[in-house]
């Protein structure tokens, strides 16, 4: 299957999903996105806790993730709450040209929180029907960019989850499509295969240095990152250190050249496997990947992890038995069998592919359906 | 199916798809030969066993790539893991 129906967005992008988004430019505001998402549940509050006196690099991480979601091809319409029109503004100046409707309010011009509550739910409400009359047109599955994510990690990750990933990575690619493996702390161990695999030598210098940095984090703070990845699960699971948690994480990336190294929340440019600088924290790094616009998420989990993104579908797989059982309610996919009945991965890769066309047009994952959603931006300094 | 799996054929460790005891004799199939191996342990399902012994500070190999190095002396068919294997990266308590 090379096609799919997907929402056409005026900017050329491919939408899986059609929401509309009401984003809180600053922490103060949040309450009122809340409250507006409730009030019309067809509405997605999208909120940070941070926004306000962020400045330099910490501040334009904040506002690129947060317009990059607003531009996100999943999402249809925006409306964006700033304490003033002057930061709500400054916002959507940056989502502007994606043409799809923005719409902004103030809480200072609004006059109080009731009111910018009130004033949010109409145009929310207008935003809503408005999107409703969008139908799903046929669309080519290889437009997408599909993000690769692992998190509760154990050995099984590295048997069958993540190259049942690989795999499908390395098709999605062939294809025509676009592959984003973030997290590079979790490359330690294995960055030299990455590195090697750069199309370009400063892309490969590029992923050796964003591994050093956060290696050397661990130093300059004096610590032993033994103390804190592995984590507790990954040991219990068997991953005995982070060597080893690395070379099954990069599993899910695949085996195709690296054509682009990306900053968080950035854009990719170009086709083929791509690699996002994000911290290894998966709801940082997820938040990451969907301010950058990946349309969707695979997220291979071994002990259990049930964590997905607002925005950005997030199929939850597991190659691991145990909890294929005791996290069911949560798992979009069981590869499992690779593990109990020797299930050769190119067809468990078969049926990973037809999962991810049904996802992509319209097919429910597990977190949109329990909401268990999360967004975190990264902080890269203080506020002041 | 089978019972451990080996990733590369110069891995010094093979992981376990069940759960082994002590006492166990697994048939180990690695790269093209196979392996008889005495477990010494009882080793969880996802968990690691030695293929070969290994010398205080020598690496430990899985994917044919280095995941750290012995921190005591490890036999073979005794349960790899923490209590014998150290990571040789991101170590700021050694520096």
């Amino acid at each position: 299957m090379t096609g799919f129906y997907g929402y056409k967005r005026p900017d050329g992008s491919v939408g899986v999903r059609n929401i509309v988004a009401v984003i809180s430019a600053m922490d103060n505001t949040n309450p009122c996105a809340h409250r507006i998402a409730d009030i019309i549940p067809e509405a997605q509050a999208i909120t940070t806790p941070f926004g306000r006196t962020q400045i330099g690099h910490d501040f334009e991480v904040t506002l690129r993730t947060l317009a990059g979601i607003g531009r996100h091809p999943n999402v249809a319409a925006v409306l964006v709450l700033g304490l003033s029109l002057a930061s709500a503004n400054e916002l959507a100046g940056r989502i502007r040209p994606s043409g799809k409707p923005v719409e902004v309010l103030g809480l200072q011009e609004a006059g109080n929180t009731m009111a910018l509550t009130a004033d949010g739910a109409r145009i929310a409400a207008d935003l809503v029907v408005a999107a409703s009359t969008q139908s799903r047109e046929p669309c080519q599955f290889s437009d997408l960019v599909i993000a690769v994510e692992c998190g509760g990690s154990d050995t099984t990750s590295g048997l069958a989850g993540n190259p049942t990933v690989g795999l499908f990575a390395d098709r999605f690619i062939d294809a025509g499509g676009t592959i984003v493996l973030s997290e590079p702390a979790e490359f330690m161990g294995g960055e030299h295969i990455l590195s090697e695999r750069a199309v370009d030598p400063e892309d490969g210098k590029r992923i050796l240095e964003m591994v050093k940095w956060f290696e050397d984090e661990a130093i300059r703070n004096g610590v032993d990152m033994r103390g804190t990845n592995p984590t507790p699960d990954n040991i219990a699971g068997g991953l005995t250190t982070l060597e080893e948690k690395s070379l099954g994480a990069i599993a899910k990336g695949g085996s195709r050249p690296v054509v682009e190294v990306v900053e968080y929340s950035e854009k990719p440019s170009k086709q083929g496997l791509v690699i996002m600088n994000t911290p290894s924290a998966a709801c940082e790094s997820m938040t990451g990947l969907l301010g950058g616009g990946s349309h969707m998420i695979i997220f291979s989990t071994g002990r259990g992890n049930s964590i997905g993104s607002p925005i950005s579908p997030t199929v939850k797989l597991t190659g691991n038995p145990n909890t294929a059982i005791s996290m069911k309610d949560n798992m979009d996919v069981d590869v499992s069998a690779v593990v109990t009945r020797g299930l050769p991965l190119d067809a468990a890769a078969d049926d990973l592919w037809n999962d991810m066309v049904a996802f992509a047009q319209g097919k429910l994952t597990r977190s949109e359906v329990w909401k268990e959603e999360q967004l975190s931006v990264s902080r890269f300094g203080p506020s002041v | 199916m089978e019972r451990t799996v080996v990733m590369k054929p110069t891995d010094n460790v093979a992981t376990c798809l069940v759960d082994l005891k002590a006492g166990d004799v697994e048939q180990i199939r690695v790269g093209d030969t196979t392996t008889t191996i005495a477990i010494k342990d009882d080793i969880p399902f996802g968990h690691k066993v030695a293929l070969a012994d290994v010398e205080p500070g020598e690496h430990v190999i899985k994917y044919a790539e280095v995941i750290g190095a012995a921190s005591q002396a490890i036999t073979r068919g005794e349960h790899v893991h923490v209590h014998n294997v150290e990571s040789i990266r991101a170590r700021g308590d050694k520096s």
